[in-house]
């Protein structure tokens, strides 16, 4: 499993340090499918750099830490997030946003994939052995194995988008890190590679991390999410609890706020924007916007209380904590004002 | 025909792909029919949806004349605006119809204060003369999208949230008051709290301004939520089109079927696995119906020849040989 422990991710900029993730402190299990949801600018995607272990200036960790657990050779060994990188590929990998354009434009597929992360299967097999294994790996997925010898810019963008599933999947890594997968691409082409990541879970019994603002595609694959707002998680639960009972405001407005096909309910944006990441209000980040808040909220950070197995929210409305007066919240209280 | 409105006339587009040799011809639209009207009173949201690669972008590139149709007709209130345009033709033209973009970042400059796109667009369509008109009009723009002039004026992109840029990019199509909207994708750059402010301020455009609009998107959620009728697009080709509610609730077009299946709803989950199509610039090709490949329905006939476009009595019409019992049509084809 994966440990992130009281992370906070910053970045250093000329007006100042970004505080893009502050305190987040969750767990990753094994064989699930995590969703991670939230708007731009939420944090998710940093915390998917910090996981990864790819963090490099301007961003930095300012506090705690990521812990993978890895098994070796028998062995249980805990790797702290510094060494995350000698495990990429075999352990975890990592599908970035638009990855539809990281390919190299003039290169083969097949040769992108050998020439980085595949060297050592390469050395260990041969290349036309280890070829042959990935063509019929592809055909296990349904996709056209011709693929492979194609350049990026003849594949369409959902093609290519399955083919950089597939191939990240390929040495079966227990980790697998996806920001935004499906974001630029059409319903059908969504729903097709959607449900190959679920296909694949379940075959491989690893563990999937989905980035998304969908509230659709969390609900459509994944088993437990998390709730990111400004930095901070707002709100975590088993995926069927979280739409069932939301218990931030935040998680029922991000449910809520946008139509569906055959309701003809009038819908309502809400008003406001998420707080300057530089910085931060001391008090509730979601304050400002949410029909709950009362000047309190405004003073206090509400910590993760666990409302009911599994379900922790960060809101004093809904959650009051039991430990609403600790030094820290009530220092930061008085900063922001 | 008489009146205000838009017609689009066997409008085709047609794109060579690839170098000298061995280029292939795609149609990225072929053959589309449309109207509108644009008289006031009769004001409407028309949403166009189709996947990538649908033509539905490039349609209304066409529609605002930023790209020039290889065949048929686009006359705006008599105007054919198809061809090669004067200057003051073109000031007409744009007086009539205005764009709004997909990515609000990338429409205004982050090195300019955003109100001077507003001054430019007072000032060269609307023809304001004095400082003190162009505020005048700029000033009721942004009222009318819920903002003001004080909190707009002297600052830059980067002081604004994406809705707040998009509801600018309204409010400057809207000076010249024109008579139809073209928004390409208006709302997938902006976060799921803020979109709806946009959509529904195309609803109060439509309702208190009487403009038409003309809303470009792939998402069938806020399709159905904001508009009147509804064309979708695949692969050049309108295939099914109608009153919103009726086309959405009840397909009838497979293709329709098939989007409405896959959208990732919350409060259901999805079925058996669909189909995707292998090499998707083929489809182009296709002499018969473009979906044949990809449709669960597909008959002998639907390869070999252009499905008829079909009426049914709701409003709607419908680009394939299901509704009409494959075999009668053909016949017809065959004696025509």
């Amino acid at each position: 499993m994966i440990r992130i422990k009281h992370l906070s991710a910053h970045y250093q900029t000329v007006q100042g340090t970004v505080k893009a993730t502050e305190d987040v402190a969750f767990d990753i299990f094994d064989n699930e499918i995590l969703g991670i949801a939230g708007e731009s600018g939420c944090g998710k995607t940093t915390l998917m750099k910090a996981i990864y272990g790819n963090v490099e200036p301007p961003m930095f960790i300012a506090s705690g830490s990521i812990e993978l657990e890895v098994e070796e050779l028998g062995e249980q060994k805990i790797i702290p997030n510094h060494e995350i990188h000698r495990y990429w590929w075999d352990y975890i990998s990592y599908i970035p946003q638009a990855s539809m354009s990281v390919l190299n434009p003039v290169v083969r597929i097949k040769d992108q994939f050998l020439d980085s992360y595949l060297r050592a299967e390469v050395r260990a097999l041969g290349k036309q052995a280890l070829l042959d294994r990935m063509a019929a790996y592809l055909q296990e997925l349904e996709l056209p194995p011709e693929v492979l010898n194609a350049f990026p810019h003849q594949l369409s963008g959902g093609m290519r988008q399955r083919v950089i599933v597939a191939l990240a999947t390929f040495v079966h890594p227990k980790f697998v890190l996806a920001d935004e997968p499906t974001t630029a691409l059409d319903v059908v082409v969504q729903r097709g590679i959607l449900t190959m990541l679920m296909n694949l879970q379940k075959q491989l019994h690893n563990t999937f991390v989905i980035v998304s603002h969908d509230m659709g595609v969390h609900y459509q694959i994944t088993d437990r999410m998390v709730i990111m707002y400004a930095g901070k998680v707002a709100e975590i639960a088993r995926t069927d609890v979280l739409f069932e009972r939301p218990q931030h405001p935040y998680t029922e407005m991000l449910i809520n706020s946008l139509p569906r096909v055959g309701d003809d309910q009038q819908r309502a944006g809400i008003g406001g924007r998420p707080p300057s990441l530089l910085n931060p209000p001391g008090g509730c980040r979601f304050a400002d916007r949410c029909y709950l808040a009362d000047a309190y909220c405004r003073q206090v950070q509400p910590d993760l209380v666990e409302v009911e197995p599994g379900h922790f929210v960060a809101c004093l409305k809904r959650a009051p904590s039991l430990a609403l007066t600790t030094t820290e919240s009530s220092h930061r209280g008085d900063a922001g004002k | 025909m008489t009146g205000k409105s838009l017609e689009i006339r066997n409008v085709s587009k047609i794109y060579r792909i690839g170098g000298l040799i061995g280029a292939t011809k795609i149609a990225a639209v072929d053959r589309v029919n449309l109207s509108l009207s644009l008289e006031a009173g009769q004001a409407q949201v028309l949403s166009l949806v189709g996947e990538s690669g649908s033509g539905k972008t490039t349609l209304a590139r066409m529609i605002l004349h930023l790209v020039q149709p290889t065949h048929g007709e686009i006359i705006i209130d008599g105007m054919n605006t198809g061809g090669r345009l004067s200057r003051s033709q073109l000031r007409i033209f744009r007086r009539r119809a205005q764009p709004i973009f997909q990515n609000p970042f990338e429409s205004f400059s982050s090195r300019k204060t955003v109100d001077s796109y507003l001054f430019e667009t007072a000032r060269n369509i609307l023809g304001a003369k004095s400082k003190a008109d162009a505020y005048k009009a700029v000033d009721e723009a942004l009222v009318n999208v819920g903002l003001s002039a004080e909190r707009v004026i002297g600052r830059y992109p980067n002081q604004f949230s994406g809705g707040e840029l998009q509801r600018i990019s309204v409010a400057r199509a809207m000076i010249p008051h024109p008579e139809l909207l073209v928004a390409d994708e208006p709302v997938s750059m902006i976060d799921a709290s803020m979109r709806m402010n946009v959509v529904n301020l195309f609803k109060k455009l439509r309702d208190e301004f009487n403009v038409t609009i003309l809303y470009i998107t792939h998402d069938l959620s806020t399709a159905y939520y904001v508009s009147d009728r509804i064309a979708i697009m695949y692969r050049g080709n309108i295939v099914e089109s109608g009153p919103s509610a009726a086309v959405l609730k009840k397909p009838v077009h497979p293709y329709t079927e098939l989007l409405l299946d896959s959208v990732a709803k919350i409060g259901e989950k999805w079925g058996e696995v669909v189909r995707l199509p292998d090499m998707e610039t083929k489809e182009y090709g296709y002499v018969g119906c473009k979906f044949a490949e990809r449709c669960p329905y597909v008959r002998d006939i639907c390869r070999k020849v252009k499905p008829p476009m079909v009426a049914a009595e709701d409003g709607r019409e419908v680009l394939c040989f299901k509704p009409v019992d494959y075999e009668d049509v053909e016949q017809k084809q065959v004696t025509k």
